[in-house]
This record gives C-alpha cells, sequence and structure tokens, in this order.
C-alpha cells in the first residue's frame, strides 16, 4: 500500500497531505465567496463598478475603499466582485468544453478498436506540438477577441491533456474485474460501457475538473491581460490587469489586486481538486 | 529494465553485443525522427486547417490589415489580392503550396509588415531565445539548490521546501512580473521599468519566466530525490563513510535529474508561451511581442509562422530531449 501510494500521488505535496482540515475549508470558503460574487454581486458590496468619481482617482487601499480606486475613481473591490462573474463563466466554459472533447476522444480512442485508437493517439501527439497559450492566440486571430473566442480557444488547447488521461482511464477500466464479470454473464457491449466503464471511468474527472477550473481562469486571464479578451467595462480580472498597467508605476493596487484574485481562485480551485483527487483515489482502492 | 542493467557492463566489452546495440540506437533515433517529421506535418496541417475555417473574406481581411482600414471591399479592389495570394484556388492546391512553401523555409509574407515571415521571425528571435534560455538555466539552478538544500532533511524543512515550490509553480507570469516590476524596479529602483534587452533589463524577465517553472522542476526533482534516499546504494555509500554532501551529489542527484530531464521538453514550450506574457509586461522586444502585435492586427501569417516555427523548435527539442535521456540513463539504451 505505502508504495502504491509512493508511485501513484507522487504530485501531491506532503505537507497537505498531513493536514487535511484546513486548506480544503479555506479552498471551499475562497470558492464559495467568487461563487457569491458571481450570482449576487449585489450582496457582497453596495457600490456600482461603473460609478466614475473623478476626484477619487487612484487612491490606494484604504477604509473607504478596500482595495483603492482606478484611474476613473472606481472602486476596485467592486469592480473585481463583480468581475468574477466574467472570469467563472471563462474558466468554467472554458474547462466544460476542454472535457466534453476529451471525455469524446478518449472513449473513441479507448473503446474504438485499434485503428481508432492509432488514429486518435496521432491527431494527439501533433497538437501537443503547440503550447496551449500559441494554439489560443492562433485561435484569437483567425476568431477575433471575445469572451467565446477565450473560452474556445482556451478549452480547445487543454483538452488534449485530458483526452490523453481519459483514454488511459478507459483503457484501466476496461482491464477491471467487475467488466470482465459483466461480459461473462452476458451484458451487451453498450450495457456494459454504459453502467460499468463510464461512471468508473469518468468519476475521476471530477477532480480533475476542479484542478482544471483554476488553469483555465488562469490562461484566459493571461490572454485577456495581452488584450485579447472582453472589452471594457465587462471588467473580467485579466481585463482588469491590461487596464491597470499603464498606472503601474503609480498604482500598484491596480495591477496587485486583480491578480491576487485569479491567483486566490487559482490555488484554491487546484488544492481542492488535489483533495478530490486524493479521496477518490482512497475511495478506488 | 533490470535484468537490462545487470547485462548492460559486461556486454559492453563484447564487440558484436555492441555493434548490435549501436544499431539498436541508430534505430530508435530514426524512428523518433521520423515521427517527428510526422508530427511537424501535422502541426502544418492543423495551422492550415485553421486559417481555412476562418470566418469571413481573407483577401478583404488582407486588404483592411495592410492599409488599416476597416471596409467593405468590391470585387474590381479583391480579384487582383485573390489571384496573387491564391485565396481563390481549390483548398488542396492552397494547402500544398503552403507546406511547399514550409519545406523551402518560406512562411509567406506579412499583411502587415509587407515582408516575409521568415525574416520577421529571424530579426526578433535573438532576444527571445536569451530569455528563454536564461530562464531554464536559472530556473535548473534554483530548483537544484532549493532540492540539495531541502529534501529529505527533516520535516519542517523538507514542508518549506515543497510548499515553496507549489507556490512559486503557481505563479501566473503576468502577475510575478508585475509585482517584480512594482519592488524592484519601482520602489527600490534596483533595475529599469520598461526597456530593451540588455543585462540589466533581462534580470527581472528571465526571474519572472524562471521562477514559476523552478516550482514545477523541484517538485519533480525532490519526489525521485527522496525516493533515491532510500535506495541501498545510498545506504552502502554512505558506509563507506562518505559525507552527506558526498552522496546527495555524486548519487542521488544523478538519478534525480531524470524526472525534470523528461520535463525540459515541455518547460521549452511552456518558456515560449511565458516569453509572449513576460516580453509584454517588460515591454521587451522579441518573438512574443510580434506575436501579440499580429494577433491583435489580424496578420495572418505571421501568426501560423510563429506557431508553426514554435511548434518545430518544440518538437526538436521533445527528440533531443529523449536522446539526452538515453545518454544520462544507462538502461534506455539497451531497450
Amino acid at each position: 500500500m505505502t508504495t502504491t501510494t509512493r508511485t501513484g500521488r507522487t504530485r501531491l505535496p506532503r505537507g497537505r497531505a498531513r493536514h487535511p482540515g484546513v486548506v480544503p475549508v479555506v479552498s471551499v470558503a475562497v470558492l464559495t465567496f467568487v461563487a457569491v460574487a458571481a450570482l449576487q454581486p449585489a450582496l457582497l458590496t453596495s457600490g456600482d463598478p461603473t460609478a466614475i468619481q473623478l476626484a477619487r482617482a487612484l487612491q490606494p487601499p484604504s477604509f473607504a475603499h478596500l482595495l483603492g480606486t482606478d484611474q476613473s475613481g472606481r472602486d476596485l473591490y467592486t469592480r473585481i466582485v463583480y468581475g468574477a462573474r466574467e472570469s467563472l463563466t471563462i474558466g468554467l466554459g472554458a474547462t466544460a468544453l476542454a472535457m466534453g472533447i476529451a471525455v469524446l476522444l478518449g472513449f473513441l480512442a479507448g473503446l474504438g478498436g485499434r485503428v481508432v485508437d492509432r488514429l486518435v493517439g496521432a491527431a494527439l501527439e501533433v497538437t501537443f506540438a503547440f503550447p496551449v497559450m500559441l494554439l489560443a492566440l492562433l485561435l484569437v486571430a483567425v476568431r477575433g477577441p471575445s469572451s467565446t473566442t477565450l473560452i474556445i480557444a482556451v478549452g480547445v488547447g487543454s483538452a488534449p491533456g485530458y483526452a490523453r488521461m481519459v483514454r488511459g482511464q478507459v483503457l484501466a477500466v476496461r482491464q477491471e474485474a467487475y467488466v470482465e464479470a459483466a461480459c461473462a454473464l452476458g451484458h451487451g457491449r453498450a450495457r456494459v460501457v454504459a453502467q460499468h466503464v463510464f461512471p468508473n471511468a469518468v468519476r475521476p474527472l471530477l477532480a480533475l475538473f476542479t484542478l482544471g477550473i483554476g488553469q483555465s481562469i488562469v490562461w484566459a486571464s493571461g490572454l485577456a491581460f495581452l488584450g485579447m479578451g472582453v472589452a471594457p467595462p465587462a471588467a473580467e480580472w485579466g481585463a482588469l490587469l491590461e487596464a491597470g498597467r499603464m498606472y503601474i508605476t503609480h498604482a500598484w493596487w491596480l495591477e496587485v489586486m486583480p491578480g491576487l484574485a485569479i491567483v486566490l481562485v487559482a490555488v484554491a480551485a487546484t488544492s481542492l481538486g488535489r483533495t478530490l483527487q486524493k479521496s477518490l483515489e482512497g475511495a478506488d482502492r | 529494465m533490470t535484468t537490462a542493467t545487470a547485462v548492460a557492463p559486461t556486454a559492453a566489452h563484447l564487440d558484436p553485443r555492441r555493434r548490435e546495440k549501436t544499431a539498436a540506437v541508430a534505430r530508435r533515433c530514426l524512428t523518433r525522427v521520423a515521427t517527428a517529421v510526422l508530427v511537424l506535418l501535422g502541426a502544418a496541417t492543423v495551422v492550415f486547417g485553421v486559417q481555412a475555417l476562418m470566418p469571413g473574406d481573407r483577401a478583404t481581411l488582407l486588404l483592411n490589415t495592410s492599409t488599416g482600414q476597416a471596409v467593405e471591399r468590391t470585387e474590381a479592389e479583391l480579384a487582383p489580392i485573390n489571384a496573387r495570394y491564391g485565396f481563390d484556388e481549390p483548398l488542396v492546391v492552397q494547402y500544398l503550396s503552403f507546406v511547399g512553401g514550409l519545406v523551402r523555409g518560406d512562411l509567406g509574407t506579412s499583411y502587415q509588415l509587407h515582408s516575409p515571415v521568415t525574416e520577421v521571425i529571424v530579426e526578433q528571435l535573438v532576444p527571445t531565445v536569451q530569455l528563454a534560455g536564461g530562464a531554464l538555466v536559472v530556473a535548473w539552478l534554483i530548483s537544484l539548490v532549493t532540492v540539495l538544500l531541502t529534501a529529505g532533511r527533516g520535516r519542517t524543512v523538507t514542508a518549506l521546501g515543497s510548499g515553496l515550490e507549489a507556490l512559486s509553480a503557481s505563479l501566473p507570469h503576468y502577475w510575478l512580473g508585475v509585482i517584480l516590476l512594482v519592488v524592484f524596479a519601482v520602489h527600490l529602483r534596483w533595475f529599469p521599468v520598461m526597456g530593451g534587452s540588455d543585462l540589466a533589463t533581462s534580470v527581472l524577465p528571465v526571474l519572472t519566466l524562471a521562477i514559476p517553472l523552478a516550482g514545477f522542476l523541484g517538485q519533480a526533482t525532490r519526489d525521485e530525490f527522496e525516493r533515491v534516499l532510500q535506495q541501498p546504494f545510498v545506504t552502502s555509500a554512505r558506509a563507506r563513510g562518505m559525507s552527506e554532501t558526498g552522496v546527495r551529489l555524486r548519487h542521488v542527484l544523478r538519478h534525480a535529474v531524470i524526472p525534470p530531464i523528461t520535463l525540459s521538453g515541455w518547460a521549452l514550450g511552456a518558456l515560449l508561451s511565458g516569453a509572449v506574457i513576460v516580453e509584454s509586461v517588460f515591454s521587451r522586444p522579441g518573438l512574443g511581442q510580434v506575436l501579440v502585435s499580429a494577433v491583435n492586427a489580424r496578420d495572418l501569417p505571421v501568426v501560423a509562422g510563429v506557431v508553426v516555427f514554435v511548434a518545430l523548435v518544440y518538437v526538436v527539442a521533445n527528440v533531443l530531449v529523449d536522446l539526452a535521456y538515453t545518454a544520462v540513463d544507462p538502461r534506455r539504451r539497451a531497450a
């Protein structure tokens, strides 16, 4: 058991494994806060994200403006809270798209026989020749910048990695004794796949999905930071970063705070995903 | 694999066996190179396919991009463009001339700059290579030093080391770059805020690119390092009276660098993607800046050219990593 643990979960940081209680709770708290911000931003702030007050422009963080104000005197905290919806939608959308493509390709490769497996394998090998960011930039160049483009770019870019994992999962589940038993009982192929292979191959993806959201938000904000995202005033976090770049020498908070929001959500999603991964692996053994 | 290890030292001296092995290595290299060429062809096909899928008329886009306008064009205006760039040819013909161009090193002509894409790439290549190369070296140094100093040194130190690695691996380049800029350029004034690609202005960009990568490499090295520390040959080296530092440097490190070497091919891709963002944060010239401005202007030949070029670099790097891997790990030579 110890050896399996060591080889199977090498990516788990040790410190975290010893305190399973605190980190997931903090992660869930961060994600809940952001989810509320996305659904009902008015619950978390009484301000208006577009209220321009030139007299209060570029003020550093204070009690009146927790995270400071931007060049038009708009409250940065309010803008970040209202930006959560756009950022989360892009993150969730891109991850869902990536997972959808991955499940389709993974099952095709895992169940479609040798030739299909080879073909899908070759296609994946080719997409691995592009770093995700570059594939995404190519798509933005072709489609022009918009939220939908960001979702498609990040989703398509990160799908091959997941597809490879799904394929491996399908192949592993196919070897399991319960699948063999179901086949021996004379159940049809479609029924075995639907009842046994699909649920067991897809369950670990739940953890992967959570991990993926963090990564997608980071990538999408990166693209938005390069000026390829949503036009203002839809204040997606990456777009906030991009807007603050001009003021970096005298208003550090405009860059640091939206970035902090991205990092917090990414780290929370990642660590929650790892906790899920660990508990799912534990349930399998 | 274990049997191969046992056989390898004795077999190396026998001539016929050795020749056989050289042949096997050569075959392996050939297959690897052939696959790489196929993957590149596939990559070129994807880039072509994505361009062909583009909504709207390419001749209109080209005219508008090169003149900086956004207007409807008449047939009379579009016809010469279509004829010159072959947009009215069947897709198969366009595809063959695209791939043919790639083989000759011709990536087409920029819509915006009106010069050959190959020239544009070559001009901007040096600063990006310096940035990515510098970051790769710095990342390896940081990760090796951290692992050597903190792996297997008791709970607290180990937790500190791996915590730092997890943290730095999760920092997005754009945020890390901005923080380094605010702290070291704006407040402490140690480095210039923006500018060219000389040594002083390169320190912060290289660090920005290197720190997250060092986190990833460190995580991979640490896991293997701690596993190797438990191996019998480490105990036997200690029993011979070798110092702790000696054991770590001479025996453990050699094994522990194998996972990060396999990661280095992937790391190059991460570095090139990261360079796009880092060059933008620090307003540094290079391939990334060319790419970003081409994407914004929808200058497709430049975007496609850079993407194909990066795929080429990436694929070649992965072949090299595979061969380097064979050199470091003798077990792979027999396989």
